[in-house]
């Protein structure tokens, strides 16, 4: 019978040893997908016993995000609590018990809860988990001055739009503020995420949780001059004292496009002769769409891209939560940057299939005050530990040089002219030299206009530059509605 | 001793991981398992003191794992189970001392084990001691005492088993229904009696029990391929017939589902691991979490945000999925050896005793046990579908401790007097 017995133990023994393999198996190979899925309840709890970073404003008084602490069963939960509800929702995210995470919660997810420590850090962390002690994630010191952005949210009110304000040298942001917006406690309480989907500003479809800042695309309008200016500045095809003919219209592939379509010129349609300077200054069509034919649409998407557009503008918030910039396919809605299928006159007036964000429009303004170079925007100053060590300070970088130095010059002494005497009187500050471009796009509704600010001031040494973009304005003008608010923002942030 | 001090060190780890929670009771758990294995111990050297001195510390560390596990889950609990410990060990000192001249006079009662066994696996469906609990009817209840009677059943039919099988091994080959009769009558009504109180697990251990045997004793794998070419007819045949048998298989093969599909606990639609695969996945997810070293004792995430349990059959059924969380692979991996060695101790033991029965009974017992752990373990890993089964001597669960700690009686027994007569010998 031992022949047998000896066989069986085998069976047995294979049976037992398949066991440790299967555990290998899960603990080892499979083990990172299991804990990765949604409906893994033990990863919702272990993110749970981590003290996440807070999220602090510049100057270090308002927090964005901070925890609430509980004891549940012998074990400290931390939960998250927004204090600040509606402000810079959307820059700062959310993240909830569901491990469903945005914004800046989820991009620097690591570094909140400490997992991409260096080697001591991570060592200290495995010691704290042994010792039951709560593991504290890294804190967030973000460069939004949370006054201004009070301050725009306030001034966007319940009107669609985004204001995005800037260091033009630096690239931090002072400002992000997109409306309407939603108060990211909500998500987490039962039902508040479809309370969230339910915010309507005054547009139809607008969801509170777009980042309207940095992916809201909107049709430029005569913002877009000013990349079209520069273009015709750099090149030396055009100077400020070059001198056209308006009749109030331009003619493109035999047809007339008249400047009556311009809402932006304040009500006069027919200039005459006139130069550059002052087609800028009062934002004509006509002389724009002939700079635009003269330049062709490669010269003018070639600056486009030396400015920024055409790819996603560096930011610490998720990719996914940012587009870049260009011109776009109607039928596919990607970016298409074959120039053949610009229309050159209408791109120059930004009128065609350009489609912009304010981020990226506040970085072309950033540019002319920054003497051509394009700074790259930063939102997080500096990452501390939960000790106040400091583990990572934002040094400001550039994305290269767009347009020469005197080209910038020029261009900023037009811009200063826009605001002096031209369309966008209504941002001029008292005893400050600001210098701005107007925008009213044109939608698919008449007389519903996209309004546009753009600026950035002192003009000598400018310390702010500002976009601001208002959806869906009835006769709202660009220097009208938009440029007030661009004045307010502009003067809260200039010192004294 | 070496155990003992292990199970010290056991329950102050708990201790030290809890310190804010637990006061010394964890100390006097170790004292007092320590207290508990010394005495089956001197039981064991005076009645059997030749038995093979591996099977009772390897038992022990098992129980000593076990008990801190539940300790760690609920205080409460360890206390029950200690107490039923207590009652295992005075079962395995009755049996040591009672059996220990002649235990093969069981032999002359194998129809008595074999009926017996039958009338344990019936209990539970009596009304008025019957007691159903999570949807299997495996309980009776004497007031507020519970037992699940099947654990006893299956020592009692392993009895029987080696007894008929050593007296009939010899003539089961001619096929007359006179030898098959009664062992076919035995272990089918028991198959019944399992497939009518929905208890799959023990359903499957009865049948790889009984084949194991059946080749041991006859050594025709003949027996052993119809046996399983019955198997799979009757899993396709069950399959179809019985919805509770097709959800565990589904829940095998597809325990995630991309859709929602009807969720009969509370008849919405679901995704599957939302529902009837719930305690699965997330069982899985326990031990994915505990990686190579694990959380360390103590230190494991069993509970969800609002303090319930995320897997309910934890401390039971799942115990394996809370060890392989907090001790890691190393851990489990520890833990399934020592599973491996008590295995090959009981072989050995069979192999070595000198009589039919004696190495039928061995050799049945400790079968019994591996497969027992494969069938929870294996269902637990996704190997096989999940029954619901204790974790020999691990587990919560008084009935089962009592059964084992005869499993480790039985195995004493026949060593012992393998090793005395091959002493004599020589």
């Amino acid at each position: 019978m031992n022949r047998q017995l000896n066989r069986l133990a085998v069976v047995a023994l294979v049976l037992l040893v398949a066991l440790v393999a299967a555990t290998t198996y899960w603990q080892t190979w499979a083990s990172g997908g299991l804990q990765d899925r949604q409906d893994n309840a033990i990863q919702r709890v272990v993110q749970l016993t981590i003290a996440r970073g807070l999220i602090e404003g510049s100057g270090g008084k308002t927090v964005f995000a901070t925890n609430k602490r509980r004891r549940v069963g012998g074990q400290t939960l931390y939960s998250r609590r927004y204090p600040q509800h509606g402000l810079a929702s959307q820059t700062v995210g959310y993240s909830t018990t569901g491990r469903s995470q945005a914004g800046l919660e989820r991009s620097m997810n690591d570094y909140l809860t400490g997992a991409n420590a260096n080697l001591s850090d991570a060592f200290r962390s495995i010691l704290n988990r042994l010792g039951h002690a709560t593991v504290h994630g890294d804190n967030l010191k973000l460069t939004i001055r949370p006054r201004a952005q009070q301050l725009a949210q306030q001034l966007l009110g319940s009107r669609c739009g985004a204001v995005v304000a800037m260091n033009p040298h630096t690239g931090a942001v002072y400002v992000m503020a997109s409306s309407p917006t939603y108060d990211p406690n909500l998500i987490d309480e039962p039902g508040g995420y479809a309370k969230v989907l339910k915010i309507r500003g005054q547009c139809s479809g607008a969801s509170a949780l777009l980042n309207r800042g940095t992916q809201g695309l909107f049709v430029p309008g005569s913002t877009f001059k000013i990349v079209t200016a520069a273009a015709a500045l750099d090149t030396g095809t055009f100077t400020p004292s070059s001198t056209f003919y308006d009749p109030g219209y331009c003619t493109e592939y035999g047809q007339q496009i008249s400047n009556a379509g311009n809402p932006d010129q304040g009500g006069r349609e027919v200039f005459g002769h006139l130069n550059f300077m002052t087609a800028f200054q009062h934002s004509v069509n006509s002389v724009f769409c002939n700079v635009g034919k003269q330049l062709g649409a490669a010269t003018i998407l070639s600056y486009a891209k030396k400015f920024g557009f055409f790819k996603t503008p560096p930011l610490e918030t998720p990719a996914d939560e940012r587009a870049p910039s260009g011109t776009y396919s109607q039928k596919s809605h990607r970016l298409d940057e074959n120039p053949a299928h610009a229309d050159p006159g209408r791109l120059a007036f930004g009128q065609w299939t350009m489609l912009v964000t304010p981020l990226q429009m506040a970085m072309v303004a950033s540019t002319v005050g920054n003497g051509g170079v394009v700074p790259k925007p930063y939102v997080v100053q500096k990452i501390t530990s939960h000790s106040g060590a400091t583990v990572r300070n934002t040094k400001p970088g550039n994305l290269g040089r767009a347009i020469k130095p005197a080209t910038a010059a020029i261009l900023k002494q037009m811009m200063v002219a826009v605001v002096q005497g031209g369309t966008g009187t209504a941002a001029a500050i008292p005893g400050v030299q600001v210098a701005g471009k107007t925008g009213t796009a044109e939608t698919n509704v008449p007389h519903v206009y996209t309004a546009w600010f753009v600026s950035f001031a002192p003009a000598d040494n400018p310390r702010v530059a500002v976009a601001v973009v208002l959806e869906k304005q009835l006769n709202g003008f660009g220097g009208a509605v938009a440029a007030p608010i661009a004045k307010q923002l502009m003067q809260a942030l200039l010192p004294g | 001793m070496v155990v003992g001090i292990l199970t010290a060190i056991g329950f102050a780890a708990v201790y030290i991981a809890g310190k804010s929670q637990i006061s010394t009771g964890s100390l006097t758990y170790a004292v007092f398992f320590f207290g508990l294995y010394l005495a089956a111990h001197l039981v064991a050297r005076y009645s059997v003191p030749n038995a093979d001195p591996y099977v009772l510390p390897i038992a022990a560390l098992l129980t000593a794992i076990g008990l801190t596990e539940i300790y760690r889950l609920g205080p409460s609990d360890a206390f029950r189970q200690a107490t039923w410990v207590v009652v295992g060990v005075v079962v395995f000192a009755v049996a040591l001392l009672g059996l220990r001249r002649d235990y093969r006079l069981l032999e002359n009662y194998k129809y008595l084990f074999g009926l017996g066994s039958i009338a344990l696996l019936f209990m539970p469906l009596l009304p008025g001691i019957g007691l159903s609990v999570n949807g299997a009817r495996l309980w009776v209840h004497v007031g507020s005492l519970r037992f699940q009677p099947g654990e006893l059943g299956k020592i009692a039919l392993i009895v029987f088993l080696a007894a008929y099988l050593r007296e009939k091994r010899e003539v089961l080959a001619q096929g007359r229904l006179k030898d098959w009769g009664p062992l076919l009558v035995i272990w089918g009504a028991a198959m019944l009696v399992l497939f009518a109180t929905d208890d799959l697990g023990s359903a499957l251990l009865f049948y790889g029990i009984f084949l194991g045997m059946l080749y041991a004793a006859t050594a025709r794998l003949a027996f052993v391929a119809a046996g399983l070419g019955l198997f799979l007819a009757g899993s396709a045949a069950v399959y179809r017939g019985t919805p509770h048998v097709r959800e565990r298989v589904l829940n095998w093969l597809q325990p995630w589902t991309t859709h929602k599909i009807f969720c009969p606990l509370n008849g919405q639609p679901a995704l599957r691991q939302d529902c009837q695969s719930y305690q699965e996945v997330q069982s899985l997810y326990s031990i994915a979490h505990g990686q190579m070293g694990g959380t360390g004792l103590g230190a494991g995430t069993f509970r969800n945000a609002s303090g319930g349990l995320i897997i309910p059959d934890l401390k039971t059924d799942f115990i394996y999925s809370a060890l392989a969380q907090e001790l890691g692979l190393i851990g489990a991996a520890g833990l399934l050896l020592l599973y491996m060695v008590f295995v090959l101790r009981g072989f050995r033991v069979s192999l070595f005793a000198s009589d039919g029965f004696s190495k039928l009974l061995a050799a049945g017992l400790t079968f019994g046990f591996a497969l027992q752990t494969f069938i929870i373990v294996g269902g637990i890993l996704r190997v096989i579908p999940l029954t619901g089964i204790t974790l020999p001597l691990v587990s919560y669960g008084g009935s089962s401790i009592v059964a084992n700690f005869l499993v480790l009686a039985g195995l004493m027994l026949v060593s012992n007097r393998a090793n005395t007569e091959l002493a004599g010998r020589s």
